[in-house]
């Protein structure tokens, strides 16, 4: 049986920058070991309500309202330590960006700036990252090698695998696969369904059947305000919504 | 007169100033080279200069001018790499990095016997350092300061923001993405600032007559003065002490700087080609 905990609350969220509207009044729960997709056109607020997620928003004139729960610590409020949060809550952008160094220096990356020296500590941690992202058998004879040789598909899976090498509880995707072909596409999608297990998913996609394929419970965003949200299954046969119904047969978006 | 043959005066006059320019280095070079070549010789290198310079190597001098760039260097690499890692990852662009900007431009604007004699006065005189590798090296970094920030800027600037944000999402501080990626990664473009400023500073008299002095002996201490290889030639040539020495100077000099281009040129396209 799956524990069905809440581990990230938003509590009429809303978010202004210069006077412009960003988020207005979301709710929604995201669940232990869950896959939660966020769907919506460019311009819908999901990333933004992502990187609210890890405190990595950045914008002048930031207006908050609400609270937004993640592990139990309201993130709005002004004495969260975004150091410690970013270690319980990793992120991969759309760009697989890999650092101009070896593969297992990229992913013990996290861990070292976090003082970690112990050999043994840093080559478990690079190896439950790799296999988390379905990576290891490819580059286990090379992970010494520069990580810029590898593929584009292979890089989003080392930017995976180096997320999740400090084994964080959630990991944000925003628009993991944007760039990659569908093949590596396919790969990641089955190493999220496998992270799942142990680990709490939040993926931001403008691909609306990639939500459909991997996420279990998911939200439509438009113009920042939440559609609807609820089971995958539910929201992709029976939409409450027409907005959703229109988005998801193709209609706009 | 048809465009067609405007065109091809145009283009005319332009091969030719190109031509003229690198026949003027050239020229100089080839003088500088023929006159100074003949007199050097290991003894010119590793002796001290006697009587005035009349007699004797330029030992001495070669001490004092890498002594003196490694002072500035010293003072001037921290500062400079300090203020343009200030100006592009700690600020956002507005009216403080534009006034800072602006104020290092304006440095770099100042002439250099300027400076020379602020450094006379103030390190000299007012704190007394004397004529010394001190107030020299202090005179020259203030000098060298404006290039040193410039292309540490630009060096800084060409590190992709995704760096810096894989960096903070992993938990890092900004100052750790500083020193583990922003400045590994800048390092090859900071290099070539710095090497370009040492071509600067290796060929500059007026602030160094001022504040290193021109005192032959060899110095040691960071208190003692000295003379730099081009505060010789100048005075070598200028007191008619000895044309021939002065040219074999002159040729240790212009190698010296040669040679620095020749690195730096290299090194700016090794950095170019890693970051494609």
């Amino acid at each position: 049986m799956r524990t069905e905990t809440i581990v990230i609350e938003a509590r009429d969220v809303s978010l202004h920058a210069r006077g412009r509207k960003i988020l207005d009044n979301i709710v929604l729960d995201i669940r232990r070991n869950e896959i939660f997709g966020i769907m919506g056109p460019a311009g819908s607020g999901k990333t933004s309500f992502l990187r609210l997620i890890n405190h990595t928003f950045r914008a002048q004139d930031v207006v908050l309202g609400g609270a937004l729960y993640v592990l139990g610590e309201d993130v709005l409020s002004e004495d969260v330590n975004p150091t410690s949060l970013r270690r319980k809550v990793s992120m991969v952008f759309a760009t697989p960006v890999v650092l101009p160094m070896s593969i297992f220096e990229n992913l013990v990356y996290g861990l070292r700036i976090q003082g970690i020296k112990d050999k043994a500590v840093l080559r478990e941690a690079a190896e439950r990252g790799l296999k988390a992202a379905i990576l290891w058998e490819e580059v286990r004879d090379r992970l010494h090698k520069p990580a810029q040789k590898l593929s584009g598909g292979q890089q989003q899976r080392l930017c995976i695998a180096r997320a999740m090498a400090m084994s964080p509880e959630i990991l944000l995707l925003d628009e993991p696969t944007s760039g990659l072909d569908p093949i590596s596409t396919l790969r990641i999608e089955e190493a999220l369904k496998e992270l799942k297990r142990h680990h709490t998913i939040v993926l931001v996609s403008n691909n609306t059947k990639q939500i459909a394929r991997v996420s279990d419970r998911c939200a439509f965003f438009l113009m920042g305000e939440l559609i609807e949200t609820g089971e995958t299954s539910r929201v992709f046969t029976v939409p409450k919504e027409k907005k959703t119904d229109d988005y998801i047969a193709g209609r706009f978006g | 007169m048809t465009p067609r043959r405007a065109e091809h005066i145009a283009l005319g006059l332009m091969v030719s100033g190109a031509f003229l320019a690198l026949a003027i280095l050239f020229f100089i070079i080839a003088v500088i080279m023929i006159k100074g070549l003949p007199h050097i010789s290991a003894r010119f290198l590793l002796d001290n200069p006697m009587d005035m310079g009349r007699a004797g190597g330029i030992f001495s001098t070669i001490v004092s001018t890498i002594y003196l760039l490694v002072v500035s260097l010293v003072i001037a690499i921290p500062l400079g790499v300090g203020t343009a890692i200030y100006l592009t990852e700690y600020t956002e662009e507005g009216k403080i990095t534009k006034i800072v900007r602006f104020g290092t431009e304006c440095l770099a604007g100042v002439p250099s016997i300027i400076l020379g004699l602020f450094g006379f006065i103030l390190f000299v005189i007012k704190l007394g350092f004397g004529w010394s590798v001190l107030s020299g090296g202090i005179s020259l970094a203030i000098m060298i300061l404006p290039v040193i920030i410039r292309t540490s800027e630009e060096a800084i600037k060409s590190v992709p923001q995704a760096f810096r944000d894989v960096n903070e999402v992993l938990g890092g501080s900004k100052w750790q993405g500083v020193t583990r990626l922003v400045l590994p990664n800048a390092a090859p473009g900071i290099l070539t600032g710095v090497i370009l400023s040492v071509g600067r500073g290796i060929g500059e008299t007026a602030v160094v007559i001022f504040t290193l002095g021109t005192s032959l002996r060899t110095p040691f201490s960071i208190f003692d003065s000295g003379r730099s290889m081009a505060v010789h030639f100048y005075i070598l040539a200028r007191e008619g002490i000895s044309m021939s020495n002065a040219y074999a100077t002159a040729a240790v000099l212009v190698f010296s700087i040669l040679i620095i281009n020749v690195i730096s040129y290299y090194l700016m396209h090794k950095f170019v080609e890693g970051r494609r």
